[in-house]
């Protein structure tokens, strides 16, 4: 018996996010008495054995570059080959691209029960409950599992990691991996780019801005802050963001520590999406735009008036 | 060339979210009731577009729901498609819900299965890659763009940070998001004639459920705007580093 987490990784890198599950399901594992382990899939660069420092016991490595070929397909199967080795009742992933992909696969192939966008450890008082958002962002539901594996994917900024001190042992993985049906035939990231749905600050833009030939005023202050930008849905409608910077109900869903809207009136799906920020910042100039009632910290006024003060000020702060 | 859209029911985007019975059951009173947009907006649109593009395109619909589900599948219908399948039960649990799917387009023999990325009500994003898991077929999920090449599909999906191109002989099952097409609103004529489409009702399969949802709640609410004023902007900065500890 283990709880057994799945890292996801970029180029190379296990991502933020992975951390967090990772150390998610060390306390799982802690609760219920056993141990995490940790699957890593495809060519990884970075020294696996930290994870130690997360609560992972071991770190199981399937290095085939075949891997990096995403087929959802095929990693379902090597995880189902890693699970039975391990013997693991619990499957924890970060819930990424990758996850949810992978995980309802995983969930039919185990017939185990699948959570996904978890918020917050499992409760064991009356069976095993986890509590999920829900309604986008809107809502929380406390789900039970009722099967005897179960299958969590953790949203990212959700859990906050405690740090102790370990070392990994890196154990090689022998699995049979299948042919491919699906082949990856390009490539299109932006690198360089903080990740939106694991940046701590996201600085965003409505229509407010008038026109992305303004964005300097998103994009200053986010380089200055280390922030992801994001956007409201009429602008990357209306093609001044691409769409994948598009936060809110039907775009993505993000809970940073802060988020900082200029020009965004905050629709009630737009709030949707950023309700989970720890800080929600808004630049207005109507004193009766919605999003102000959502937020902690606001300012009534024009955005190209106030803006370059306020990055003038974080300047003298970062220098400082 | 046989598509099958699965579409869900879901709560209207701008709907009251308040909950029931000890905040065991959502409050549906004065609620709206719309085709999830994700499967409406981008999975059946796109399937609609296919179609046209080649009208021997056979394109059906499935709903696991109760009655009350009929006027949201009236209305695909009224967008498009041939023919609606109904497969008469209530039920929360994916794995239940996708088992119900899989033997509906078993029997159906797609080349073809379109899901939307997630619904708007429990984000599970989980119904197209179960139903491809059951029936052993590649799932490509939160897909933008889908076009058809020699019995292949060329389909471009949301990775973190950007996108990647994927290609897959069919048959495969898509989910589908923002991107995929745009939104369509049924005209007189379709609605006319979607009265007389065909809407099948099947009963279900026996399924196992793998979970239940226990208690809902809501946020907590916020404590209330402290707002700063717009002559001194620096204050807020002050306050988000030596206050809020944003940064």
């Amino acid at each position: 018996m283990s709880v057994l987490v799945f890292l996801d990784q970029a180029d190379g890198h296990i991502t933020k996010s992975s951390f967090e599950a990772a150390n998610y399901a060390s306390k799982i594992a802690e609760q219920s008495g056993t141990t995490a382990e940790a699957i890593v899939l495809g060519t990884v660069a970075d020294d696996l054995s930290v994870l130690g420092n997360y609560g992972v016991k071991k770190v199981h490595t399937v290095s085939d570059p075949s891997l990096n070929n995403f087929d959802a397909q095929v990693i379902t199967n090597v995880l189902a080959q890693a699970v039975a080795a391990t013997g693991a009742d619990v499957i924890v992933f970060s819930n990424s691209a990758a996850a949810k992909a992978v995980a309802p696969r995983l969930s039919v192939k185990l017939k185990a029960g699948l959570v996904s966008g978890a918020v917050a450890l499992p409760d064991f008082s009356n069976g095993f409950v986890v509590k999920k958002t829900v309604f986008s962002g809107k809502a929380f539901a406390h789900i039970a599992v009722t099967s005897a594996k179960k299958i969590i994917t953790l949203n990212p900024n959700s859990f906050t990691i405690e740090m102790g001190s370990g070392i990994a042992e890196i154990m090689p993985f022998a699995a049979t991996i299948d042919t491919a049906k699906v082949t990856v035939t390009a490539v299109n990231k932006i690198t360089g780019e903080v990740s939106l749905s694991e940046a701590d600050i996201v600085i965003s833009g409505g229509r407010g801005l008038k026109g992305p030939e303004n964005w300097g005023l998103v994009t200053d202050l986010a380089k200055l802050l280390g922030a992801a930008t994001a956007c409201s849905r009429p602008v990357a409608d209306i093609d001044w963001r691409p769409h994948h910077e598009h936060v809110g109900q039907t775009g993505l869903a993000i809970a940073p520590n802060l988020y900082f809207a200029i020009g965004i009136s905050g629709a009630i799906q737009h709030l949707a999406g950023v309700n989970r920020s720890k800080v929600i910042v808004v630049i207005n100039k109507d004193p009766e735009a919605p999003f102000f009632k959502a937020a902690d910290y606001g300012i009534v006024g024009d955005a190209f008036e106030v803006m370059p003060k306020i990055i003038e000020a974080v300047k003298k702060l970062k220098q400082a | 060339m046989k598509i099958l859209v699965c579409i869900s029911k879901t709560p209207d985007t701008t709907a009251k979210i308040a909950f029931a019975d000890n905040n065991t059951k959502f409050a549906t009173d004065g609620v709206q009731w719309i085709i999830n947009p994700y499967d409406e907006w981008y999975a059946l649109v796109r399937a609609i577009e296919l179609k046209e593009a080649d009208p021997s395109t056979i394109l059906h619909l499935v709903n696991v729901g109760a009655v009350d589900c009929e006027p949201i599948i009236r209305k695909a219908l009224a967008l498009g498609g041939d023919e609606a399948i109904r497969i008469n039960s209530e039920n929360t649990d994916s794995f239940y819900i996708a088992s119900q799917i899989a033997a509906v387009a078993k029997e159906g023999a797609y080349d073809l299965i379109f899901t939307g990325k997630e619904t708007i009500d429990y984000n599970g994003s989980s119904i197209g890659g179960m139903v491809a898991e059951l029936l052993d077929l590649p799932y490509i999920s939160h897909a933008f763009k889908f076009d058809l090449e020699a019995g292949n599909a060329l389909v471009v999906r949301e990775i973190e940070g950007g996108e990647e191109t994927n290609k897959v002989a069919l048959p495969v099952v898509v989910s589908c998001q923002k991107g995929m097409a745009e939104q369509r609103i049924p005209n007189m004529k379709g609605i006319m004639g979607a009265r007389s489409k065909p809407l099948k009702i099947t009963e279900p399969i026996a399924a196992d459920s793998l979970t239940t949802v226990g208690s809902f709640d809501l946020p907590p609410a916020k404590a209330g705007v402290k707002l700063v004023s717009p002559e001194n902007p620096e204050e807020l900065v002050r306050l988000l580093h030596e206050e809020a500890k944003a940064f």
